[in-house]
């Protein structure tokens, strides 16, 4: 199988920084909005260099939305970013009304998204974001995997006219993909290709998706790994293809069952090509204070549960 | 720009629309429609500098507008369709299936004049917000103006909004709010009590205007006086004392035609109390 090689744990979050600071050099229309947590979002390259174009909101989230909203209403294109916990659940309604139905060209950055916050715990732990921002109606949803991608994602989003929501993290993590590779809105990666399961997988849980593959080659498995980086709209001609060839499937994410990956591609199999599918997501729960590494394997979002699911998956499709 | 005595006529005639919408459409906000009526009448008809044929979303060259009370449609459409946004026909298709017109202002079916989608309240005023920044940067000097309801205060993010536009100098802003003491459940004092909003606003670091809101002089001074106001640091807002249900004497004072369309009977009443002065659609 192809091997990825990582260059040095980077946080995706400041993939999305270094992406917002290249985008606002090449459009001035660029601007970002924070709501008290600009360094945490590695809005401060952007800042430094656009003082004009930052806009502190202070803690005052759905404010920030409709100031958001407004500002592309004249044309700007703002990138509205705070931990994905208070750019999603906290302010729901506004993205709703001012940005999806209002139909404008605005980011939504969310930092800090999933169990690898870490220690912060479940009140800043989201796992309920995918489902929410896939619920409306011509939304982006964009999940990248790592530094790389995230600030590909990010010049991609800025590119892009219409809502995005723009997902990645706080802990340092593997960096795997290619230095920018360009990043097509809508368009699954293909990572390592096999022939006896296929494992879609999303942000961080892409990294572990490949050792999974890793771990299931050194059994005789080969296993397909895809990285699903927009979450909407669903790349389905390559989900249904790949699972032609491989006849079984695992969907991995951080993020509970509910809404998420899993359920995006099980809609497009059970239409396209229903095959034995098993899911590796936080089910039906809250997070927890930990270390992102704890609370993976905790949580049964590692590797060696990904790699078990690719197991139970083939077993399916014997029967 | 209409005199005086043009915008009562201009009035009398979007109160018959709001009427005749509602009652037509069995469903509406006719009550904070009739009380802000003479506002935004004035507002489109003398204040505003905007034009309806070179009008974009974007209403860049123009003064914008946004109906943060997003309820107070039947109001907003007459206005928009009375001044040539769009067909006055129109009106007649207000809430039914496939119009342009939706219970509450939409954008995604290119209902010209409006700027932003609304009706959940206590979100307009932060686009309002947005969009007079964005003014700003691209050194337009035209106004933005925004519409919110008293009750609509009950929001927090109302209050967000205000201490976000006072805080980063937005002085391009003018905001009005309908005082008039209704909301769906009763009276405004009575159901979450806003208080007395003028030191309210003054404590949010607004300067604070008031007017009658029924009284055509009252409401162009304080207009005036408020674009006086711009561009001092500081953004304005004029509270407006109104009556919910203006004009029609069985609505005038009370919360009951919040939201309540008149049956037949009522309508006929109703419009025997407002002069048809334009044609009604």
């Amino acid at each position: 199988m192809k091997k990825y090689i990582n260059t040095g744990n980077k946080d995706t979050r400041s993939g999305f920084g270094a992406g917002l600071h290249e985008a606002g050099k090449a459009d001035p229309r660029i601007m970002a909005l924070s709501a008290d947590l600009a360094s945490s979002v590695k809005m401060d390259a952007f800042f430094k260099e656009f003082p004009d174009r930052f806009i502190q909101c202070g803690i005052a989230e759905a404010n920030m939305i409709g100031v958001a909203a407004g500002l592309a209403i004249s044309g700007k294109i703002p990138f509205a970013g705070s931990f994905a916990e208070f750019v999603t659940g906290r302010v729901y309604d506004q993205i709703r009304q001012e940005v999806a139905y209002g139909q404008v060209n605005v980011k939504i950055a969310a930092s800090h998204s999933g169990l690898t916050l870490g220690e912060d715990g479940a009140t800043h732990q989201t796992m309920e974001d995918i489902a929410l921002m896939r619920a409306l109606p011509g939304m982006v949803v964009i999940n990248p995997c790592d530094y790389n991608q995230t600030k590909a994602a990010t010049l991609a989003a800025a590119k892009y006219v219409g809502p995005v929501y723009l997902r990645f993290g706080r802990p340092a993590m593997p960096n795997f993909t290619p230095v920018d590779q360009e990043f097509i809105i809508g368009k699954a990666v293909m990572m390592t290709e096999g022939t006896d399961v296929t494992i879609f997988a999303t942000g961080h849980l892409v990294w572990e998706a490949l050792q999974a593959a890793g771990q299931l080659e050194a059994e005789g498995i080969f296993a397909e790994v895809i990285d699903i980086a927009t979450i909407k709209p669903l790349d389905a001609g390559a989900v249904v293809a790949s699972v032609r060839k491989t006849g079984a499937a695992v969907c991995a994410e951080e993020h509970n069952a509910v809404g998420g990956l899993g359920e995006a591609i099980a809609y497009a199999l059970s239409g396209g090509c229903p095959v034995p599918l098993e899911f590796v997501n936080g089910g039906d729960r809250f997070g927890q204070s930990g270390t992102p590494a704890e609370l993976l394997k905790a949580y049964g979002l590692d590797a060696e549960h990904i790699a078990a699911a690719a197991r139970r998956a083939i077993a399916r499709k014997r029967i | 720009m209409a005199s005086i005595d043009e915008l009562k006529r201009i009035s009398s005639q979007v109160r018959r629309d709001i009427i005749r919408m509602v009652s037509g459409a069995k469903s509406g906000h006719p009550g904070g429609s009739m009380s802000s009526a003479d506002f935004l009448v004035a507002l489109y008809f003398n204040v505003m500098d905007h034009d309806p044929a070179s009008w974009t979303r974007d209403s860049r060259g123009q003064d914008a507008f946004i109906l943060s009370a997003g309820h107070l449609s039947p109001l907003y459409y007459s206005v928009l369709a009375r001044c040539g946004y769009f067909p006055v026909s129109e009106l007649g298709t207000f809430r039914k299936i496939g119009t342009r017109l939706q219970g509450h202002p939409s954008v995604d079916r290119n209902l010209p004049g409006v700027v932003q989608t609304s009706g959940s309240l206590g979100q307009g005023l932060s686009a309002a917000v947005g969009v007079a920044i964005g003014k700003k940067m691209d050194n337009d000097p035209h106004l933005v103006y925004v519409l919110v309801g008293d009750g609509e205060c009950e929001e927090g993010q109302i209050w967000e909004a205000a201490m976000f536009a006072a805080h980063h100098r937005v002085d391009n802003l003018i905001a009005v709010t309908d005082w008039n003491r209704q909301q769906i459940d009763g009276n405004v004092d009575d159901v979450a009590g806003v208080g007395d909003l003028r030191p309210k606003w003054e404590a949010f670091g607004w300067i604070v205007l008031e007017c009658d809101g029924h009284d055509f002089s009252s409401i162009l001074k304080a207009c005036s006086d408020a674009k006086a106001a711009c561009g001092q640091g500081r953004p304005v807002m004029i509270l407006m004392k109104t009556v919910m249900g203006e004009g029609v004497d069985f609505m005038a004072g009370t919360n009951e035609w919040h939201g309540k369309a008149p049956n037949p009977e009522q309508c006929a009443v109703a419009l025997s109390q407002l002069e048809e002065t334009l044609g009604d659609y």
